[in-house]
């Protein structure tokens, strides 16, 4: 392979670049939320002595423990409940084929195109006509019904590339759909099942619009929800509002670093088939 | 245990409407597989896309009764420059979160292949990745304290020499739009580069070492192997990318919240802002629906193009 001195140089002083525009304003956040609270430093000062303290303060100010309760609560009940009807619909799109499937995930699929906001007006006045606006389900009802284009879909293409082979001889022995599913299918899709799970808690957790709009207190909604209240009352204390930043990224990128395979492979494989 | 292979030809009569039975017993019980999903993404997907279509015939302010007013929303928004500029906003974000993502994308992910094909580009995909994880609401609150006037972009314009064009880039009526554009560029390299590294890793190795072996330069190299065969990732991304942009609103509401003035105000917000803060549903839910019939005409070209390419 001939590849000069001169380009590999240049290469990679483009990647040092562009990883560095990436990083550098989490650098900046980090900085700024060790200064005295109430100050305005600059974007890339050294904090002299740090701060730690902001990061206990913007716990407390923040409401925190509640916060991450509700949200936890919120990701508890939306990602299993999706899980479990998002794999049924798969199952029965891709490898039952029911008459209909091809309607059926065009149907879902044109979910991918519509944007929240589209939707966001009904959904608010139908949960006030039935007095769901407010309370504990307000934003996770309506969040597993927008995942379930993506998720109907993702796996469906799980499922219909599975042997037939396997349902075939399982139908041979005797046995049920129920069976086919519960005991042959379910064990084999658990990888998909794994990364659709794991995407949808990071989307939960930083959903915003759902929860601005369907849940006024800031406590009762997602993290990202919460957040954005913060930001409303501590504009003006940058450092505070930083460090409170800080503390609701920190779980998605700690989740993200751990899982990063199956996310990355789940977004891909679920954009590209798209 | 039996195989299918000794089932016989041909089926006797009586087999085949057994079958038949057995098929109609199946499908039925596969709809009952599909009911729950539907049954939900009817109710909160289905039904809230028809109810945006209604109220946008209506004037409405969400409690007293709603009067039929035809196309009227329509036109009030292709009257005031307020409400149609969100529209125009919305293709500058294209360029933005769009354009600029999978352009920067397909040359990062190249050279990636090129010259960091060990753990260096494995990190690099890592990290061009990570703002894609964290919500969009802290991505707004980040660049929000970036772009101000204390702020680190323009610490580094002064380190460079550029201190006299400072100011605070998202409050500035000629700026602010485009360092939005900025947040959206962070926001989504990583997804556009790791999605098009993929794929010109799946791009037969024969054909790099062999155009290598030529001699051939990065550029001839992109434009020979890597545009042409990646043509349908590169309609993914472009779709995904699309969506994104025209349905902007996380950053939007807490970077600049629309202004100055109007400057940077997106369909989202402003359906947002005249649904919930002024009651306006009718004309809200007329700007919805011209967002959503504007996704399909800008994604069915680009979905048109891939169909053509896998053929």
């Amino acid at each position: 392979m001939k590849i000069g001195r001169g380009e590999l140089f240049a290469g990679r002083t483009l990647l040092l670049a562009l990883m560095a525009f990436t990083i550098l304003p989490f650098i900046s956040i980090f900085m700024t939320a060790l200064h005295p609270a109430n100050t305005v430093p600059g974007g890339l000062d050294w904090p002299a002595p740090p701060q730690w303290g902001n990061f206990v303060e913007a716990f407390k100010v923040a409401n925190m423990t509640t916060l991450i309760i509700s949200s936890l609560r919120i990701v508890l009940t939306v990602v299993p409940v999706a899980l479990v009807i998002s794999t049924m619909a798969g199952f029965a799109i891709g490898l039952l084929r029911i008459p209909g499937s091809g309607v059926l995930l065009t149907l879902f699929v044109f979910g991918l195109t519509i944007p929240f906001s589209g939707l966001i007006i009904p959904i608010y006045f139908l949960e006030r006509a039935v007095h769901l606006y407010n309370t504990k389900f307000a934003i996770a009802l309506p969040l597993i019904a927008l995942y379930m284009p993506f998720a109907v879909f993702w796996m469906r293409a799980h499922f219909v590339n599975m042997p037939v082979e396997i349902s075939e001889a399982a139908r041979v022995d005797g046995a049920t759909t129920w069976d086919l599913f519960r005991s042959i299918h379910l064990p084999l899709a658990q990888a998909p099942i794994a990364s659709l799970g794991i995407l949808m808690s990071i989307w939960t957790w930083n959903q915003f619009l759902l929860a601005l709009v369907l849940v006024e207190d800031p406590s009762q909604r997602t993290m990202a929800g919460a957040l954005g209240a913060f930001q409303g009352h501590y504009a003006i204390n940058v450092p505070l509002l930083c460090a409170g930043t800080i503390l609701i990224l920190v779980p998605t990128l700690l989740v993200f670093v751990l899982f990063q395979r199956q996310i990355i492979l789940a977004l891909l494989q679920g954009a590209v088939k798209g | 245990m039996r195989t299918l292979d000794n089932r016989p030809a041909a089926l006797s009569v009586s087999r085949r409407t057994h079958i038949n039975k057995w098929v109609r017993r199946e499908a039925f019980v596969g709809w009952l597989y599909i009911l729950p999903a539907l049954l939900m993404y009817a109710v909160f997907v289905l039904v809230p896309f028809l109810l945006t279509i209604l109220y946008s015939f209506h004037r409405w302010n969400g409690v007293g009764p709603m009067t039929w007013v035809g196309l009227k929303n329509y036109v009030t928004v292709f009257q005031y420059p307020d409400l149609i500029g969100t529209i125009y906003h919305a293709f500058w974000l294209i360029v933005w979160f769009s354009f600029i993502p999978v352009g920067l994308g397909l040359v990062t992910a190249s050279m990636i292949n090129r010259v960091a094909t060990g753990q260096f580009g494995e990190i690099a995909r890592t990290v061009l990745f990570l703002p894609y994880v964290i919500a969009l609401v802290a991505a707004g609150i980040i660049w929000g304290w970036l772009f101000s006037l204390s702020g680190l972009v323009n610490q580094i314009l002064k380190v460079v020499g550029l201190g006299s064009i400072t100011r605070a880039w998202l409050g500035d009526f000629n700026w602010a739009l485009s360092a939005v554009g900025i947040i959206g560029i962070w926001v989504l390299l990583g997804f556009c580069t790791v999605l098009l590294s993929t794929a010109i890793s799946k791009v037969d190795p024969a054909l790099y070492e062999s155009a290598r072996i030529d001699g051939s330069s990065w550029f001839r190299e992109f434009l020979a192997i890597t545009v042409p065969l990646l043509k349908q990732e590169i309609g993914v991304c472009l779709t995904v990318t699309v969506i994104f942009a025209l349905a902007t609103f996380d950053i939007v509401y807490v970077a600049t919240a629309g202004g100055p003035g109007n400057a940077t105000s997106v369909p989202g917000l402003q359906i947002y802002i005249l649904a919930f803060a002024q009651r306006n549903i009718g004309l809200a839910s007329a700007l919805a629906v011209m967002l959503m019939i504007l996704v399909v005409v800008i994604i069915l070209p680009i979905q048109r193009l891939n169909q053509e390419t896998k053929r």
